[in-house]
């Protein structure tokens, strides 16, 4: 059970081999053993779990099951949960309980599934390795000396060490692909809009987004069918009829189910920066695409190098409006000793935030500041535009993107936290796609020196998720990348 | 571009956030390093070209202007550091 798929899951609970209840006590049990070593969740929530377990077995009982009744998953802390403390990964809401649900979180509590408890992550989803978290670095389980990425690192590792089927996570410059990478799962971060922000903890508003962690494709386009749709109480929401995600995925018609497909290989993500490990996996995939009957196509991104300082003015001058509601008055971290209402201020955001959640508002703040606009922020903006009509022109050749998630496999921890250009510099090939606003998958296509997982980022035009699942379920049926687990 | 410590100061101060004095120099070292990288962007002309702010370049929904949350004051301020009679404390700003 613990390594079945949702569809194996919801044959079982359907058929009374296994209650919900036995379901998330196998989980939970999972997690109890391994979180130790993995620090994967903030919080785990055993008896939340069990009554919504009951409450699932009654509803199957009833006949009334949805596609995730009963199925257990875990929620990134980024997500408000009502009655349940909500970090973010903060010292500065390191004893907020929420009183409210995220968009997301009612939602999926409405489809039945289980909430086994709330992971691990990047302080305010700043981060690429999660050693930015006030609960301390997440482990990878492939290997417990790396980083399993970030920032949703403990819904990736969580999925991959098999204490959750899926996860929700965020990814505002590529913290649900990169995380699926290293960790060897399947990733997806839908176009911007799809996924309702609300009592999502804002980071940087206008790339914030929502997605789903699962082991295959199938599994991924289940949990994002139930998180997505239109909500009036985000304004960014996207008024669009609601989708099936996994209304292409079907079994393979042919030996060559993929045929017609024409996928395109950016030449800038293909030149020097990448691993050679990880260029071998790729290629490997990319041959195997072929095979499948997918032909492929050189394109070119050009202003893709500029992604990363564009997304470094964009995010933190965001993010410094954002988290300037931290304040110390209405929620959160207040300083114990202050003189006066300024300096209770101060105190209270320079003990409650982490040392890169400063450096990013020190940026923001520095990038707004008079005089300086235009120069940063509507510069970065204009590159913002030009970078999206790159995808736009790709696009005239090719119906989806491929290339790595990341440059290399997942390093070791502490590795990088000295350098923060250098960890910046990691997520390469997943930021533009939060600038475009586009849609990003990751799945594993192999492993590369120390039995490292690779990943694999197909990108697609605007609401092309459906066709980015679909196309990796077909791989997925060709291969068993995503059935391996770590030892 | 590089950044003085009074400019370091200067942008903390705004930010609301205290930098104790032998953090400043690490803090404006690390900036520095950011800066480099996102000096990057002034090499492009992007003379013509519009800002982006929003992906699919749409305009924010309004709504209408009526309440739609019901009273959860209670609910909201159990969270808060200090509160009396329905009102969040700070301290005193005028004399």
């Amino acid at each position: 059970m613990i390594n079945a798929s949702l569809t194996e899951l919801r044959t079982a609970l359907d058929a009374k081999r296994i209650s919900s209840v036995e379901l998330a006590t196998l989980f939970l049990d999972r997690v109890a053993a391994h979180n130790p070593t993995l620090n994967a969740f903030i919080t785990v929530d055993r008896d939340g779990a069990i009554e919504a377990a009951r409450a699932a077995d009654a509803r199957i009982a009833a006949g009334n099951a949805g596609p995730l009744t009963g199925i257990p998953l875990a929620h990134k802390d980024v997500f408000c949960t009502e009655g349940l403390l909500t970090t973010c990964g903060s010292k500065m809401l390191s004893t907020f309980v929420s009183p409210y649900d995220a968009h997301v979180v009612s939602l999926l509590k409405a489809a039945g599934a289980v909430n086994l408890g709330k992971t691990n992550m990047d302080e305010f989803a700043m981060g690429s390795s999660n050693e930015n978290s006030h609960f301390g670095p997440v482990k990878n389980p492939w290997d417990t000396t790396r980083i399993p990425g970030g920032s949703s690192g403990g819904s990736a590792a969580a999925v991959a060490a098999r204490l959750a089927p899926i996860a929700t996570g965020t990814d505002t410059g590529g913290s649900v692909r990169q995380p699926a990478g290293h960790t060897g799962i399947t990733g997806i971060k839908p176009t911007y809009g799809v996924v309702s922000r609300y009592g999502m903890i804002a980071y940087a508003s206008s790339l914030d987004q929502g997605g789903a962690f699962g082991a295959s494709a199938a599994d991924c386009a289940a949990l994002l069918t139930a998180m997505a749709g239109f909500d009036e109480r985000d304004s960014t929401s996207l008024e669009r009829p609601a989708e099936d995600y996994a209304r292409e995925i079907a079994a393979p018609a042919s030996d060559k189910p993929l045929a017609g497909l024409r996928i395109g290989l950016p030449r800038e993500f293909f030149a020097e920066g990448m691993a050679g490990d990880v260029r071998a996996a790729v290629e490997t995939a990319l041959e195997q695409y072929r095979r499948l009957g997918a032909s492929t196509v050189e394109v070119s991104l050009p202003n893709a190098k500029l992604a990363i300082p564009a997304y470094y003015v964009i995010a933190p001058a965001e993010a410094s409006s954002n988290l300037s509601r931290f304040d110390g008055v209405r929620y959160g971290h207040r300083a114990a000793e202050y003189r006066d209402l300024a300096e209770m201020y101060a105190k209270s955001r320079a003990e409650g935030f982490g040392a890169e959640v400063k450096r990013r508002i020190l940026v923001g703040t520095y990038v707004l500041s008079h005089g300086y606009y235009d120069a940063y922020y509507l510069q970065a903006q204009k590159l913002r535009r030009l970078i999206a009509q790159d995808f736009q022109a790709a696009f005239q050749q090719c119906d989806v993107i491929a290339g790595p998630t990341s440059p290399t496999t997942a390093w070791a921890i502490g590795e990088k936290t000295d350098d923060p250009v250098q960890m910046y510099l990691s997520d390469i090939y997943t930021i533009a796609v939060n600038l475009a606003g586009l849609p990003g998958l990751s799945h594993p296509c192999g492993f590369g020196a120390g039995n490292l997982p690779v990943g694999l980022q197909l990108i697609g035009d605007y609401f092309g998720e459906a066709r980015l699942l679909a196309t990796t379920h077909q791989y997925q049926q060709a291969t068993d990348w995503h059935l391996r687990r770590p030892a | 571009m590089s950044l003085t410590t009074e400019q370091v100061l200067r942008i903390a101060g705004l930010a609301r956030i205290e930098l104790a004095d032998g953090d400043v120099e690490a803090t404006r070292a690390k900036l520095n390093g950011i800066f480099g990288l996102i000096e990057q962007m002034q090499a492009v002309d992007t003379r013509g070209v519009e800002p982006m702010s929003h992906p699919q370049d749409l305009a924010q929904r309004l709504r209408t202007d009526v309440a739609t949350e019901a009273d959860r004051r209670e609910a909201f301020q159990r969270v808060a550091p200090q509160t009396e009679a329905g009102l969040y404390l700070v301290p005193k700003v005028i004399e």
